[in-house]
């Protein structure tokens, strides 16, 4: 036995084949660890549509409905508040939500008001910066962080601001417009959010 | 008796002949250099206030409930209805915080004096190491108690991994097992908060000694004791420069024990919250998904990184940029050692460059650890009146983000390029007998 020859090829061989084959085995091991981290069936059930009355939220008035454990903000805009859109547009990045937000928004969103009625505005209150809800702002007037404020939305964590349509200022930190989620009219007065309105026929 | 003991002594040392040796090798034959100063209490702090975490954590465990349910309720109840309750946690919080303090001081001391520096690297690496781990362990605990900092602050910092482009919000959902923090998210963030972090942080520092042990510890002279003269009254070939660890340093550190506890028991007695820096105001309201704090910030020891990331804006529709610079500002650090080509270690023999760029690097520190934590956009309306505070902000902090990360830059070039001048560095430690 002591005698023999060392094969080296051979033995390179067999430590490369096992190191391979336990290495697979290891990663192959690590898989369903890893998928545990997922969210589970019971999260991901946990996402219907939900349906809001709009006949009790006045001009000017912003409603938080939760929607897949989201903020979706509802703001009943007044015309004062529409008519500010257009002064800012020259200080947005990207104030037709054709570049950079393309996909923040369905295509029946994609407007100047990022809405389906002009005066409502349905948006996912969470910043697209870190995800913290932004602080409605609506007054007109001089601010701390903007003096020339239209009104808005303002993120607290990070300082981001969002104008009366979700659409994101230049130089902050959150890179898009504020998300627009599926959602449709039932009627003149009730919305469903999570549903597409062709989906809903 | 004494016979008794001899007994078992030598009963074990035949079954373990190692145990010894390693007993004289980390304690009793330590030779560590004899001029060691106030700034060497840190590293012995830091493992004291490690054990206080740990045991404080193991009991804090036996009555909380790691549910989206139940965890604040449970910490209420730690508070007021557990004997003593109240004490163990907060000598845990207050532990995390003061882990912080000495640990930056700890670290101070290496850059002050050059312990990153060959041969020291490892040491260093693995300390390095030990503060990113002890980061991620003091972020996954302050989400236990799941009040609505905790709940925002977890938000915000998983998000983080949301701007990395294409596979962000994928990971996002991955980290927390479901659209935002929930049940899922505390359950495993207190699996990692009480067995999978400290198992990996206790290894580390393990390491961290046994590397500092195979080289032997610096000194504020930043001179080798083991390239000095030999023989000293212990032994004729350890380091002339060198006394045991045991008792002189062990004696030593005891005195720093007894002041930092001292310290300790006042904040754990008379100002637990620190004033809304160890534990915040927003943090005594239960979590709520659907408001944000309106002044939202982390823990002290987290808001100089946490400004990098505000500083820094978003850029081609992306805004991983600022989450880039702020773990850059944590990778320089562990590049340190190869930022600095100088010889000479400690700062006292070190040319004036050096000191003036070690000074604007803690005060740039110090400003940004303000901009975080929402100081300056308190400070600039009420000292300068109806002035633009996000551009004079944002203007100050990005200052502060150039100091912090050019102090590398000029540390490289000062030292790659010759233009340090340096003093003479004194054969041997300069208060030998």
């Amino acid at each position: 036995m002591a005698n023999e020859v060392v094969d080296h090829g051979r033995r390179r061989f067999l430590t490369a084949t096992t190191a391979v084959v336990g290495g697979i085995g290891i990663v192959s091991a690590a898989v369903p660890f890893i998928k545990s981290w997922e969210p589970s069936a019971r999260a991901k059930a946990a996402g219907a549509p939900v349906t809001q009355s709009l006949a009790k939220i006045e001009a000017g008035q912003l409603l938080i409905v939760s929607w897949r454990s989201l903020p979706v903000f509802v703001l009943n805009r007044t015309a004062a508040q529409l008519a500010t859109l257009p002064q800012v547009d020259s200080r947005l990045v990207d104030p037709k939500s054709n570049g950079v937000s393309a996909d923040q928004q369905p295509k029946y969103a994609q407007n100047e008001a990022r809405s389906i009625k002009p005066e409502w505005l349905v948006i996912v209150g969470i910043c697209t910066h870190l995800g913290c809800v932004p602080d409605f702002v609506p007054e007109i007037k001089p601010e701390p962080f903007d003096p020339e404020w239209k009104g808005g939305f303002y993120c607290p964590c990070h300082k981001s601001r969002y104008d009366l349509a979700g659409r994101v200022f230049n130089g902050v930190p959150a890179p898009k417009n504020l998300q627009v989620p599926p959602y449709h009219f039932i009627d003149d007065s009730t919305i469903q959010i999570g549903v597409d309105p062709k989906e809903a026929g | 008796m004494a016979n008794v003991f001899t007994s078992i002594g030598d009963w074990v040392n035949e079954r373990a002949p190692g145990m010894m040796p390693a007993y004289r090798k980390h304690m009793t034959e330590y030779y560590a250099p004899k001029n060691f100063n106030l700034w060497y209490y840190f590293g012995s702090l830091a493992l004291l206030v490690l054990v206080n975490q740990i045991v404080t954590g193991i009991f804090l465990t036996m009555n909380y409930n790691p549910s989206a349910a139940g965890a604040f309720a449970s910490v209420e109840y730690i508070m007021r209805d557990v004997e003593w309750g109240w004490l163990i946690r907060y000598m845990h919080s207050t532990g995390a915080s003061l882990f912080f303090v000495v640990v930056l001081l700890h670290m101070f001391r290496g850059i002050m004096y050059g312990s990153y520096k060959k041969p020291r690297e490892l040491v260093w690496l693995l300390g390095m190491l030990i503060f990113l781990v002890l980061m991620a362990e003091a972020f996954m605990g302050y989400v236990l108690p799941w009040g609505n900092m905790s709940f925002w602050g977890a938000k915000v910092i998983i998000s983080l991994f949301g701007t990395i482009p294409v596979i962000g919000s994928t990971l996002v959902e991955w980290i927390m097992g479901d659209f935002l923090p929930a049940d899922a998210t505390l359950n495993r963030f207190f699996a990692l908060h009480v067995i999978a972090l400290p198992l990996v942080l206790l290894l580390l520092v393990v390491l961290h000694i046994a590397a500092l042990h195979e080289v032997g510890s610096n000194n504020p002279d930043g001179v080798e004791i083991k390239k000095g003269p030999k023989g000293n009254r212990w032994d004729a070939l350890k380091p002339a420069d060198g006394i045991p660890f045991h008792p002189y340093y062990t004696v030593k550190d005891l005195v720093g024990v007894g002041f930092f506890l001292l310290i300790a028991a006042f904040i754990i007695f008379f100002a637990p919250t620190f004033g809304g820096w160890f534990l915040e105001h927003d943090n005594f309201i239960p979590a709520n998904n659907l408001a944000t704090p309106s002044h939202i910030k982390p823990v002290w020891y987290f808001t100089p990184f946490y400004a990098i990331v505000r500083m820094i804006p978003s850029f081609l529709g992306s805004a991983v940029w600022g989450v880039l610079a702020m773990f850059g500002a944590i990778a320089v650090l562990f590049a340190l050692p190869w930022f600095d080509r100088g010889k000479v270690k400690s700062i006292r023999y070190r040319g004036t460059g050096f000191k003036v760029a070690l000074g604007l690097f803690v005060v740039s520190f110090f400003m940004l650890g303000a901009v975080g934590a929402g100081i300056t956009a308190e400070v600039i309306p009420a000292w300068f009146g109806n002035v633009d505070v996000t551009f004079w902000e944002n203007l100050f902090g990005r200052v502060m983000t150039l100091i912090y990360f050019g102090f590398f830059a000029f540390l490289w070039a000062y030292t790659y390029f010759g233009w340090e001048k340096t003093k003479p560095v004194p054969e041997r430690v300069t208060t030998h007998d």
